[in-house]
């Protein structure tokens, strides 16, 4: 046994030579478990792809999986080209190497900008495993094929498995191109493909940050500043460390740490800490951003994001203004694992283990502040209880560092619920404005006025382009209290608001919330004024299927529909939402949704995605809200702050996809933004009440 | 620290733990069973849930002390190799999306299927009040439904 290892580890040395060494540089960040693996591998083309002698193929992941499925759909990308058995392979997720280029999580980007590319990796594996069997058969290469693993002569039906041929194909030099599949050969890439990790995460395997355990590693709890505007003044650690289980406390710039040798021993440490949080900043009520908005959009900001014809002189000889103003609070990312972060930093070296969205950020920023050589600095990615944007941030990966550093330990940082929602980067509130003047039965403009805490929103509805009176204009109000990227960052609400808007223009125009979509789609084509940033034949496409699903226009007992559709990701996706009556209250029955998001690679993992970006923005829209007074969170964990529950989720979410051979466009997050509209146009249906602000079941009663 | 002996999926463990510390902990730090999950610790969400004498209870706020006449099951207990109807329709539907509030999910469903068999959908959504912020609802619905017709099948 010993002398088939010795000989595979050297021709696995050999054939990284061959190749350009890629996959020695990623074999130093390998943990144990995956060396072993390694060991038997013969042929490694590049950083993604590793074949043994026994045929064992394993895929690299190169992006950390969030809950949006790319460590099953990136790695059926390889596969689908490299024509391998699924069954056979094995998936690792990649640790952070520049080999492996962008390796960061969000925008909806990872399928979008690796389509191509990994399908190249494993057509080049392929074309070379194929020489090799046309070498070993003597026949000319084009007489080959690769199925399942297996390289087969056509004529002769002579086989080879890809763990016979590993060895040869090591030698083979890489080809510079190799030609892709078609898609209508594909074999993977449209199917239904069960997580990777499924039998895994019913198991309750330890797949997660939060399940990291080491050799010598203290859990830490830290204390932060109890509200946006107060920093930390001095501590008397004396209590806590008399704390049983407790080992040390860390001072950062604003914060303190507890390092013991339990979880629970950690957050008793943090709670006998005698700290003072000296008031330096504003301290801020979130109830003053009604007034602050209202101000802002009066004022108008200096200069208009779009302005196309001339609004104000329409309004003039206009028979009906619309003015509406609709308004979301601020809400927390809420994933459901906490963050958390292992680091060991010791003797100039860091190993960081953790939740992250952007690694590299995490990389860059670790550097700096602890002045360690990047290459001295390796960062695994587990599984992550979702991300939603909320680790966009590498806050939670840079802080455990800071504390292993000054600790000299391996330290795992577990933050509680209520920390997460202490210190987060929310999703920020916002006022939308919407003014629509009408004349003879016609929308003459549309003018959208916004302000959002720190940034003004930028995005405009479809509607600009087809219109010719059109004006939007965004400004953000200074806070310090962090906003940043929460799932479809900007169109999320954005989305509520405008399709909602519509809703209400429809209503007034006594016009099909369908048939008036379709419409603009007709004058964005033929009529175009300004620029137009979505292909009106897609958006009617998926309006026209989503109608079809539901029977739209055809009305059933009981049931109210609300229509909503938006673009967002390069994707397009269209709603309809039925509501019942149920003992005198509406319920949210069924939801219907046609999306075009390009080519579908994994049909379970797309309709998941779709379904959950529906329950998420439906469920926020209903229940969350954080409020904040004098720069603290009231809501502070899930008693007050409210999520959707079984109970309140739909009976089923029919999702259908534009069949499509276009390049894949974003899906993790396209389905979120038209959702609460949908619903509050259901709501409108059902009750004739228009619900125009976030949560719903406040304004609901 | 006082010493406590639980029984945890058919073995009795001794564990030393302050008398307060949630069974969470215990079952995370000092037994290493981590397929228990900490999610918000006010007993809310759901991703702690165990079985404590056949019943589904939310063990981040089930002091240690309180436990030394009930047997515990988590997850790595409810089967050995995940062959529980429940967790082979969660994987057979593809529940999971994130997968960090699952193990409580699945925890919750196979004690709601030992009390009833055949739940409704009513019942299911009335039983079933665990948060997943993926929005995997619609699936974790079918996927009980489907646990109950293999079960019936046995």
């Amino acid at each position: 046994m010993s002398t088939t290892t010795d000989f595979s580890r050297r021709q696995f040395l050999k054939v990284t030579a061959v190749t350009g060494g890629g996959m020695l540089i990623g074999f130093s960040l390998f943990n144990e478990a995956n060396a072993a693996v390694d060991a038997d591998v013969v042929f490694a083309p590049n950083a993604y792809i590793k074949i043994g002698i026994d045929g064992v193929v394993s895929l690299m992941a190169p992006n950390p999986e969030i809950g949006q499925g790319v460590k099953t759909s990136l790695p059926m990308l390889i596969a689908e080209e490299l024509c391998v058995d699924w069954k056979k392979i094995r998936i690792e997720p990649a640790p952070l190497d520049t080999k492996f280029g962008n390796q960061g999580v969000g925008g909806s980007g990872s399928i979008r900008g690796r389509f191509t590319p990994l399908r190249q990796v494993g057509a080049t594996a392929r074309e070379m495993l194929i020489a090799a069997g046309a070498q070993k058969w003597s026949v000319p290469a084009t007489e080959c094929i690769a199925e399942e693993g297996m390289v087969i002569h056509k004529s002769s039906g002579k086989k080879l498995s890809y763990g016979e041929l590993a060895t040869l194909a090591a030698t083979l030099p890489v080809p510079a191109t190799a030609p892709l599949k078609n898609p209508k050969d594909f074999k993977f890439i449209g199917t239904r493909m069960r997580d990777v990790d499924a039998h895994a995460i019913a198991t309750g395997k330890p797949l997660f940050g939060i399940d990291t355990r080491r050799e010598g590693m203290l859990f830490a709890m830290v204390s932060r500043a109890p509200a946006y505007g107060k920093t930390l003044s001095s501590v008397d650690d004396t209590a806590a460390r008399k704390v049983t289980g407790v080992v040390d406390v860390v001072k950062l710039a604003n914060s303190v740490a507890v390092l013991a040798t339990s979880t629970w021993a950690a957050k008793k440490g943090r709670e006998a800490l005698v700290i003072q949080w000296a008031d330096t900043g504003k301290l801020e009520n979130s109830a003053d951003y009604t007034t602050s908005f209202k101000d802002l959009i009066a004022k108008g900001a200096p200069t208009p994001s779009r302005n196309d014809g001339d609004i104000d002189a329409v309004k003039a000889g206009a028979s009906k203004i619309l003015d509406v103003v609709y308004e979301v609070p601020p809400v927390s990312h809420g994933q459901m694992e906490p963050l958390n972060f292992f680091a060991d930093v010791r003797d100039g070296k860091a190993e960081l283990y953790g939740p992250t969205q952007v690694p590299e950020s995490l990389r860059r920023q670790v550097a700096q502040q602890l002045k360690i050589p990047a290459e001295n600095i390796t960062i695994g990615m587990p599984r992550q209880g979702g991300g939603f944007g909320r680790k966009l941030q590498a806050d939670n990966g840079v802080e455990a560092a800071l504390i292993s550093a000054a600790a000299k330990k391996p330290v795992q940082v577990q933050w509680t619920r209520e920390d997460d929602m202490q210190n987060d980067f929310y999703r920020p509130a916002a006022m939308y404005q919407y003014r629509a003047a009408f004349a003879d039965g016609k929308l003459l403009s549309w003018h959208q006025a916004t302000a959002a805490i720190n940034r003004g929103p930028r995005n405009d509805s479809y509607i600009a382009g087809s219109l010719a009176n059109y004006r939007s204009e965004g400004q953000g109000l200074t806070s310090n209290i962090p906003t940043g990227a929460w799932r479809a960052p900007e169109h999320n609400t954005l989305g509520f608001a405008a399709e909602s808007f519509m809703d209400e223009v429809c209503t007034e125009l006594k016009k099909d919330p369908v048939a008036f979509r379709l419409e603009i789609f007709e004058k964005a084509k033929s009529q175009p004024v300004g620029r137009i940033g979505y292909s009106p034949d897609k958006f009617k496409k998926v309006v026209e299927l989503v109608a079809a699903m539901s029977n739209w226009g055809k009305p059933s007992p009981g049931i109210s529909r609300g229509f909503a559709c938006w673009f967002s990701f390069g994707s397009y996706a269209a709603q309809v939402v039925e509501v019942k009556m149920v003992a005198g209250k509406p319920r949210i029955h069924k939801v219907y949704c046609a999306v075009d998001c390009g080519t579908v690679v994994n049909l379970s993992g797309a309709e998941n995605q779709v379904q959950g970006a529906i329950i998420d923005g439906m469920g926020h829209a209903m229940f969350a809200k954080l409020t904040f007074v004098k720069g603290a969170a009231q809501e502070t964990n899930f008693h007050s702050y409210k999520f959707l529950r079984l109970k309140d989720a739909p009976l089923d979410i029919e999702v259908k996809f534009v069949p499509s051979e276009d390049a894949p466009s974003g899906l993790g997050e396209p389905a979120l933004p038209p959702i609460a509209a949908a619903v509050a146009n259901a709501l409108f249906a059902a009750t004739g009440k228009r619900i125009r602000k976030m949560p719903f079941d406040m304004e609901m009663g | 620290m006082p010493k406590y002996n639980l029984s945890v999926n058919g073995k009795m463990v001794s564990v030393e733990a302050d008398a307060d510390t949630p069974l969470l902990w215990v079952l995370r730090d000092n037994l290493n069973l981590v397929g228990t999950k900490y999610g918000c610790g006010v007993a809310q969400c759901g991703a702690c849930t165990v079985h404590i004498d056949g019943i589904a209870v939310r063990s981040c706020m089930l002091q240690v002390s309180r436990l030394a006449n009930s047997k515990i099951v988590t997850i790595e207990g409810l089967s050995a190799t995940g062959t529980h109807p429940v967790q082979q329709a969660w994987e057979e539907l593809d529940v999971a999306q994130c997968g960090y509030c699952q193990v409580g999910q699945i925890m919750a469903a196979a004690a709601l299927l030992k009390e009833n068999p055949h739940p409704t959908d009513e019942q299911i959504d009335k039983e079933i009040t665990n948060i997943c912020r993926c929005g995997t609802q619609v699936r974790i619905r079918k996927a009980i439904h489907k646990a109950a017709q293999k079960i019936a099948a046995k």
